[in-house]
């Protein structure tokens, strides 16, 4: 297909499907391919041997949740004897943020697509600090998780059931109104999903003080809506995926050594380089030092126009990944030189309403030089530790010239 | 070269393309001068100018 009519087609998608939060269930029973002894992570592939730091504590910490390890010495021997099975989340419709372990057990968010009627998966969050997606796997950690598991998944299966599902594009529209950017600001989003959810969970059938402390949980964590607004971002860039010609960016994802993209005409190749090492704010006793390169699949925000590259909508950001607002505003006008549309659903209320800078285009990265820009968490480098702040982060230039390399080779610009 | 002379006995209106600290430095001193955003072509990377070329065939 012509690339500008194959860009057309997947701008087209990118904006208008029609995301909705339709269930929650166990990931062996919900997420496609998922396996007792899979084990789903950030990022492009990578083995045991070669993971980073807080991704391999992330996996001791899953083993030790379900029962296969029984501490961090039986949980490292278990994965490197092979038969632990490791997978990047995107291979099975799914994004989890940071290291994004997902294993067998956990409880997953479903989000459908019901323009192109594809669905996708994640995780469910579990605050800021010493969590598993930062590479903690101390026995709080676990303990959560087992709570969020044996607690909060069950009752929160029950009201999405009441409800008609959540369209979660218009939450997010509203959430740009109201100052987040969808990813490291995620306060009206996390809010307006629990305004929204709490006229069902007030109905189900669950002890009064279990389902206190879900509302107390959730309130308690402003980034709880981040891991669905990343659901509804992949179940959007999939249905924009594998259309024949074009050369928007429907990947971007970083396993903690190495950024991956994918294009949507290249089919399901990773491109990949070096992952960057972000700057940014650090919580009291850290510094820069302590930083893992980035990790992730969270920039899919990016990827569909929101996250860094809404930093404008979103002021108070900047008190958590560093800079001022007159860099937000930089930032977001800078990704329209790399993008091909101005969203029809997502606006900047500063801009005057303009359309977040949407579909990135490995031809105008080629052409500027300009690189996606991405806020993100940051994880401390050695497992077990957990968050140590959250700042700024590129895309590495090498991803793109590798894509633009393989379609010139593949003969796929014709 | 006697009408590119005649600018230093004019008041100064400056254009910068290029490190935006020139275009600072000149406001600083009461000059009228502002910045333009520029970048070379694929920001100067040969490489990725020429697979540009490629790509676009």
């Amino acid at each position: 297909m012509d690339r500008k009519l194959a860009n057309e087609e997947a701008l087209k998608r990118l904006q208008d499907s029609e995301p909705y939060l339709v269930g929650a269930g166990i990931a062996l029973d919900v997420v496609p391919g998922m396996k007792k002894n899979l084990i789903l992570h950030a990022g492009p592939p990578i083995t045991w041997d070669k993971m980073c730091g807080p991704m391999q504590g992330a996996v001791i910490g899953a083993l030790i949740y379900e029962g296969m390890a029984k501490d961090e010495a039986s949980a490292r021997k278990l994965a490197a004897s092979g038969e632990i099975e490791f997978e990047p989340n995107h291979h099975h419709q799914s994004v989890c943020p940071m290291a994004g372990i997902m294993s067998a057990s956990m409880p997953v968010f479903i989000m459908e697509n019901k323009k192109y009627g594809n669905f996708s998966y994640t995780n469910m969050n579990e605050g800021l600090g010493k969590c598993l997606r930062f590479g903690a796997f101390s026995d709080a950690v676990v303990e959560r998780l087992h709570w969020m598991t044996d607690v909060m998944y069950p009752l929160i299966k029950e009201a999405l059931e009441m409800s008609d599902g959540i369209d979660w594009k218009a939450l997010v529209i509203q959430s740009l109104q109201m100052g987040d950017d969808n990813h490291n600001r995620n306060r009206a989003a996390t809010a307006l999903f629990v305004k929204y959810i709490g006229q069902y969970l007030c109905k189900v059938n669950g002890d009064k003080e279990k389902i206190a402390k879900v509302f107390e949980f959730i309130n308690g964590n402003e980034h709880f809506a981040i891991n669905i607004t990343m659901a509804m971002c992949k179940a959007i860039t999939d249905a924009a995926h594998n259309i024949p010609g074009s050369t928007i960016v429907t990947t971007m994802s970083r396993n903690g050594v190495e950024f991956g993209i994918r294009v949507s005409g290249l089919g399901d190749e990773w491109f990949t380089a070096p992952a960057n090492t972000p700057i940014g704010l650090f919580f009291p006793g850290f510094t820069q030092e302590d930083s893992n390169p980035d990790i992730g699949d969270s920039c899919i925000t990016e990827t569909t126009g929101i996250g860094g590259f809404a930093m404008a909508a979103a002021p108070a950001i900047v008190q958590f990944v560093g800079g001022t607002y007159k860099d937000a505003v930089s930032y977001t006008k800078e990704m329209y030189e790399i993008t091909r549309a101005e969203n029809k659903n997502f606006k900047i209320p500063t801009f005057d309403f303009r359309g977040t800078p949407t579909g990135i285009d490995i031809v105008k990265v080629l052409e500027t030089g300009i690189l996606p820009r991405i806020n993100t968490g940051m994880a401390h480098k050695d497992p077990g530790v957990g968050q140590v702040g959250a700042g700024l982060v590129t895309a590495p230039m090498d991803c793109f010239k590798k894509a633009a390399r393989y379609m010139v080779e593949k003969g796929l610009n014709k | 070269m006697k009408r590119v002379n005649d600018i230093f006995g004019k008041d100064l209106k400056v254009l910068n393309i290029g490190l935006e600290q020139f275009c600072a430095d000149l406001k600083e001193q009461d000059v009228t001068a502002i910045q333009m955003d520029w970048r070379p072509p694929s920001g100067g990377d040969k490489e990725a100018a020429d697979l540009l070329s490629a790509l676009l065939g």
